[in-house]
């Protein structure tokens, strides 16, 4: 996917990381992100949750919820069981900080190569596995509001 | 240690301590706390005061091969957080301790032998409420004089698992039922292993790691609870040489650690090719 496919707010956050290519700088960014992140109201989605809202290959145990806007735009919601997942938290307070909002057709587009750039070598393979999934769920929630 | 530690039959007690022991420890300059994780930003999120962050890709793993450090870099590291020879490192994590008994191992093939594990690790501090910060110590460079990393007594290699496999040796596969199945392998929606064929190294038992933890605050069973499982229900013996795997070491060396600390089994060590070297070779036999 081409830089310019990307919703402008992703962008200018992804440039924002790309100015510090030292993994110190960016692990405090993320983790101020991280801070930011809210779970998911009770208006949407209790717990239990509903398992067809996990992310699969996540460890962090993230779920992942997109209600459609009367405006045809959607807003994203997240939760993250596990206690220690703070990238998991930093990547769901990102997508929807940067995707909400916009109409579902542009948040299915963005894929889960924007991991990659926003974390660089602050994660492991594993978690980034994990991480590209919460992309994967994201974009599949998205392209069913389309439908 | 603590008392409770001493209680639980171990043949190795000294290589845990209790949350109580490293709060008290806190300012002892012969101790050296080291958190270890899988999310590499759970440490900047908050940490015990004084420990230092020891990442397993970026600090254990050589960047090139794959392989971990060699002397000079262990040297490098230890220099880094200000340890000696003479200091005590004690490590802690999240996961049940997963990466910290990664990171003990690894420190184990350079023979840094005055080396412990928190009981509990993160979650056991958390739940007590034990002070955390975000402030990162630094602490004065040391001169470190490693010896040579020696992989033999630690670390098994895949011709060596090979063999073993083949006069019968003792094997432990620490990953999940499924992954041990192979049923992992064809489950819809998720990416494969990083290997090409699923199953398990025939003639593997199947324990998965967490086994050996009580999930609530994350310390290790009792010895009696311990061999329980690997020893009666799984029939392994302490004095056959044995060898754990999981996909890359990093589960499997929280068993090793389990199995030659606490339960003394005489000749234990870790594959770290594990499954997804096993899965990837051509033509070793696969069991499933």
């Amino acid at each position: 996917m081409s830089n310019a496919a990307l919703p402008a707010k992703l962008q200018d956050l992804i440039e924002t990381f790309e100015m510090f290519p030292d993994a110190a700088d960016r692990t405090n960014m993320l983790l101020s992100y991280a801070d930011q992140f809210r779970e998911v109201p009770p208006e949407v989605a209790e717990r239990p949750f509903d398992k067809r809202h996990q992310v699969p290959q996540c460890e962090s145990d993230a779920y992942v919820w997109a209600m459609k806007r009367p405006d045809g735009t959607l807003q994203l919601h997240f939760a993250v069981e596990n206690p220690s997942g703070v990238s998991a938290k930093a990547l769901a307070a990102i997508l929807d900080r940067t995707l909400s909002g916009l109409p579902a057709e542009r948040i299915a587009r963005v894929g889960p190569d924007i991991v990659e750039r926003i974390f660089r070598q602050n994660i492991s393979m594993g978690k980034g596995m994990g991480l590209m999934s919460m992309v994967q769920a994201v974009q599949a929630l998205a392209k069913a509001a389309t439908k | 240690m603590s008392d409770d530690i001493q209680s639980r039959g171990y043949a190795h007690p000294e290589v845990l301590v209790s949350t109580d022991w490293v709060q008290e420890h806190l300012n002892d300059p012969s101790v050296r706390i080291v958190e270890s994780n899988e999310d590499t930003l759970l440490y900047a999120s908050g940490h015990v005061p004084g420990a230092v962050h020891v990442d397993w890709t970026s600090d254990l793993n050589d960047q090139i091969r794959r392989d971990y450090i060699t002397r000079e870099g262990f040297e490098r590291l230890m220099s880094r957080i200000g340890a000696t020879r003479d200091t005590t490192v004690v490590f802690y994590g999240d996961k049940n301790n997963w990466w910290a008994c990664y990171a003990f191992w690894v420190f184990q093939l350079f023979r840094h032998t005055n080396a412990q594990v928190m009981d509990g690790g993160r979650l056991k501090w958390e739940k007590e409420k034990r002070p955390m910060t975000r402030d990162v110590p630094s602490y004065p460079p040391t001169r470190y004089e490693a010896p040579e990393r020696i992989d033999a007594n630690h670390r098994a290699f895949r011709d060596e698992v090979l063999a073993h496999m083949q006069s019968h040796g003792q094997l432990v596969d620490v990953r999940s039922p499924e992954e041990f199945s192979g049923a992992r392998m064809h489950m819809p929606d998720y990416p494969n292993e990083g290997a090409l064929r699923g199953g398990h190294i025939p003639g593997a038992r199947s324990v998965p790691w967490a086994r050996a933890v009580n999930p609530e605050d994350g310390t290790f069973k009792p010895a009696g609870e311990l061999k329980k499982i690997y020893c009666e229900e799984k029939q392994l013996a302490a004095s056959a040489p044995t060898i754990a795997y999981c996909r890359i070491g990093e589960r499997s060396s929280h068993t090793w650690f389990a199995l030659k600390y606490l339960l003394g089994f005489e000749h234990v060590r870790n594959y770290d090719g594990s499954w997804t070297e096993w899965g990837n070779l051509v033509n070793v036999p696969i069991e499933k």
